[in-house]
């Protein structure tokens, strides 16, 4: 079978350039989809903590931002697998992590966790949602001449109402608790989630960038301050959408429209629930930055400090190779610009979505920093290797493995957030007191 | 029962329990299988013979369908050069495939480099494979058990059930593994398996024309290679990791990783 072809071309070559000695084998194998796996899974955790500070700790302010952001979650959380699948060799047998799982590999309990959270996630969001399902059933069931949408939509209600129709005091009384029980057991498990995908790095004892006990730690910090960037970027973006529907009367965007009538959605309203939605969860982004970087620092200082072997190597990359992208591009641009932007007085509402797109910038940073700059130095500590991302696709392969898989994966949760906003809609303001 | 007549009965069971008991030994299983004398592959490669013709990478490559022209490699060849100020200079260029014909070192992007005989303090060549460690990290971390250890201590991946995933990759202190280009999934030296458990050699020793790489019983004190083991001064690569190697090198270098 020995094959005689031109050049053959084996998985990690044509994005890998390699410099001095660099052992026959090594490529870098881990791409832009793995930076992309802990990015997105980050985004789901943070994204979930956020809800949970309104859910659990009943942090009022919150309150709007938390109903979004829990949806908003769940579309994410489907995008969280997609990188995995995407750069599989065999991703057919992806399945096999599920249905044969080897344990003492950390990549085995990545099911367990996973569908875990999924559940939880989907129950919390179901707890919040009853009282509106079974309105929403009741309003569409009562209506006589219903358009084909309409009725799609009133089959998913039914199917979603799981035949529970109770809507009186006592049963809201009793969702609103099971809420509340939910959210507290998704914060570790969210954690759980992260700090996983962080235990998959950090226990990689080949790689002397990854291996680190922090690494799990740092992982949970950096989720959930891109969670919470995601949140206020993407909660901005879609107020801003929601005021220039409501301005306009485009009621295909404004599903409560849809179901409590255009009144309920004003624009003045919107402007200052806006407002103060995001300036107040730009506090939460700053406390939770501290702490990220904090642990960073602390990491780098520390090999810094104890220089051990691999450390000859790894300051090549830190301070030479990979400078611009570290010092300036994660902790400049993603780290103090915004973390100044947010600490100098009168914060405005398109600054702090700045000043977020920013931080989610820096920890996208962080990620590929943390993966392709930890496949930057041969194991042999002789050579180095650079990751080309490839732009223009040639094959499947560096479609997958290059800017049009990370578009993808970047793309699809506002496409399924569209969607799910459509039957859950992560606007709806709840007057009554308990939410 | 008188409270006396108890704590006698009671002194008299537990030492003769303990007594009795002290005679059996519990054993793990592993235990009993580590005791097994039988059977253990392991692989001895005397640095001091290779002369870098490349034979080994070219009879691995044919023997178990790499494509000769992919530029991975089960088995590949490294050249060491160290000069008079103290550099190192290493380069295995196609994993040592063509042999190392030219003098000057492939050093990939930073281009090629011609180094003057008269600085060359000392130079050598190490052929590297998979090391089928004891405890090896790659079967630690494949999440579906797609690599697994023989009793006999190989280090074997199922083609049938890999996902491609490359955490094993990752996991190897030793670059022993790849993406193989055809089958797309996970790669690595056999020991040629399908070989040595017939009673053959593995296809780089048997090409090797030398005699630098040997395949051998280490749990037989008349195998050559565990002879070697137990009478030479052999090193091991990278032990700091833990991973209880089962390829032995004669003539080791501290440079060599």
């Amino acid at each position: 079978m020995v094959e005689h072809v031109a050049h053959m071309l084996v998985h990690g070559e044509a994005w890998t350039v390699k410099d001095l000695f660099v052992l026959p084998n090594e490529y870098v194998y881990w791409s832009i989809q793995i930076v992309l796996y802990p990015y997105m899974t980050g985004l789901v955790a943070g994204a979930f903590v956020l809800s949970s500070l309104y859910h659990v700790f009943g942090v009022e302010k919150l309150k709007n931002i938390a109903r979004f952001a829990l949806v908003f979650s769940f579309a994410l959380l489907p995008v969280a697998m997609m990188p995995l699948l995407l750069h599989l060799q065999q991703p057919f047998r992806g399945i096999h992590v599920l249905m044969t799982p080897h344990f003492t590999s950390a990549i085995s309990a990545f099911g367990i966790v996973f569908l875990t959270y999924a559940f939880i996630v989907g129950t919390e969001i179901w707890f919040v949602y009853r009282k509106f399902i079974v309105e929403s059933l009741m309003r569409l069931e009562s209506t006589t001449n219903r358009s084909a949408g309409e009725g799609l939509l009133l089959l998913i209600y039914k199917l979603l109402s799981l035949g529970a129709r109770d809507i009186s005091d006592e049963a809201l009384e009793a969702d609103h608790k099971a809420c509340k029980f939910m959210a507290a057991l998704g914060i570790p498990v969210a954690c759980f989630l992260h700090g996983y995908a962080g235990f998959i790095f950090g226990s990689v004892k080949a790689n002397a960038l990854w291996m680190t006990p922090l690494m799990p730690v740092i992982f949970i910090m950096s989720a959930v301050v891109s969670g919470i960037a995601l949140c206020i970027v993407s909660y901005y973006l879609f107020m801003e959408l929601r005021k220039w529907a409501a301005k306009r009367g485009k009621n295909f965007f404004l599903p409560d429209a849809v179901a409590h009538g255009s009144a309920a959605v004003n624009y003045e309203h919107l402007r200052s629930v806006q407002d103060h939605e995001v300036k107040m969860t730009s506090k939460y982004l700053l406390i939770f930055m501290t702490l990220a970087l904090t642990l960073e620092m602390l990491d780098m200082i520390f090999r810094g400090y104890t220089a051990v072997r691999s450390w000859d190597a790894l300051r090549q990359v830190i301070y030479h190779k990979d400078f611009a992208k570290i010092f300036i591009m994660q902790y400049g641009i993603g780290n103090v610009l915004p973390f100044i932007m947010l600490l100098v007085p009168g914060v405005t509402v398109r600054r702090a979505a700045l000043a977020s797109v920013l931080v989610l910038f820096g920890v996208f940073m962080m990620r590929w920093n943390v993966v392709i700059g930890g496949q930057a130095f041969s194991l042999s500590f002789k050579g180095f290797m650079d990751y080309v991302m490839p732009i223009i696709p040639h094959d499947m392969e560096t479609f997958k493995e290059g800017l049009g898989g990370a578009l993808l994966v970047g793309v699809t949760p506002f496409i399924i957030f569209y969607f799910i906003n459509m039957i859950f809609p992560a606007f709806m303001e709840d007057k009554s007191p308990n939410h | 029962m008188k409270r006396r007549d108890f704590l006698k009965s009671t002194a008299v069971f537990v030492s003769g329990a303990t007594l009795s008991l002290s005679a059996l030994e519990i054993l793990e299983p592993g235990e009993v299988l580590a005791a097994n004398p039988d059977l253990r592959w392991g692989f001895l490669v005397d640095t001091y013979k290779c002369v870098g013709c490349g034979f080994c990478v070219k009879a691995c490559k044919i023997e178990n369908e790499i494509p000769l022209d992919a530029k991975v490699t089960r088995t590949w060849v490294e050249r060491y050069v160290m000069t008079k100020e103290g550099k190192i200079w290493i380069d295995s260029p196609m994993g040592g495939l063509n042999g190392f014909t030219s003098k000057e070192m492939d050093e990939n992007a930073a281009g090629m480099e011609k180094i003057a005989d008269g600085d060359i303090t000392k130079a050598f060549f190490v052929p590297k494979l998979c090391n089928h460690c004891s405890n090896p990290p790659c079967v630690q971390v494949c999440p579906v058990g797609a690599t697994y250890q023989t009793a006999d201590g190989v280090v074997l991946v199922d083609r049938t059930w890999c996902i491609g995933c490359g955490y094993c990759i990752m996991g190897c202190p030793y670059g022993a593994r790849f993406f193989h280009p055809v089958v797309h999934t996970a790669d690595k030296c056999t020991f040629c398996y399908h070989r040595i458990t017939k009673g053959g050699n593995t296809a780089c020793a048997q090409a090797c024309p030398f005699g630098a790489r040997r395949i051998g019983n280490l749990r037989d004190p008349r195998d050559p290679v565990a002879k070697a083991v137990l009478n030479q001064r052999v090193g091991i690569l990278r032990e700091e990791f833990g991973t209880n190697p089962n390829a032995y090198y004669i003539g080791l270098d501290k440079e060599v990783r």
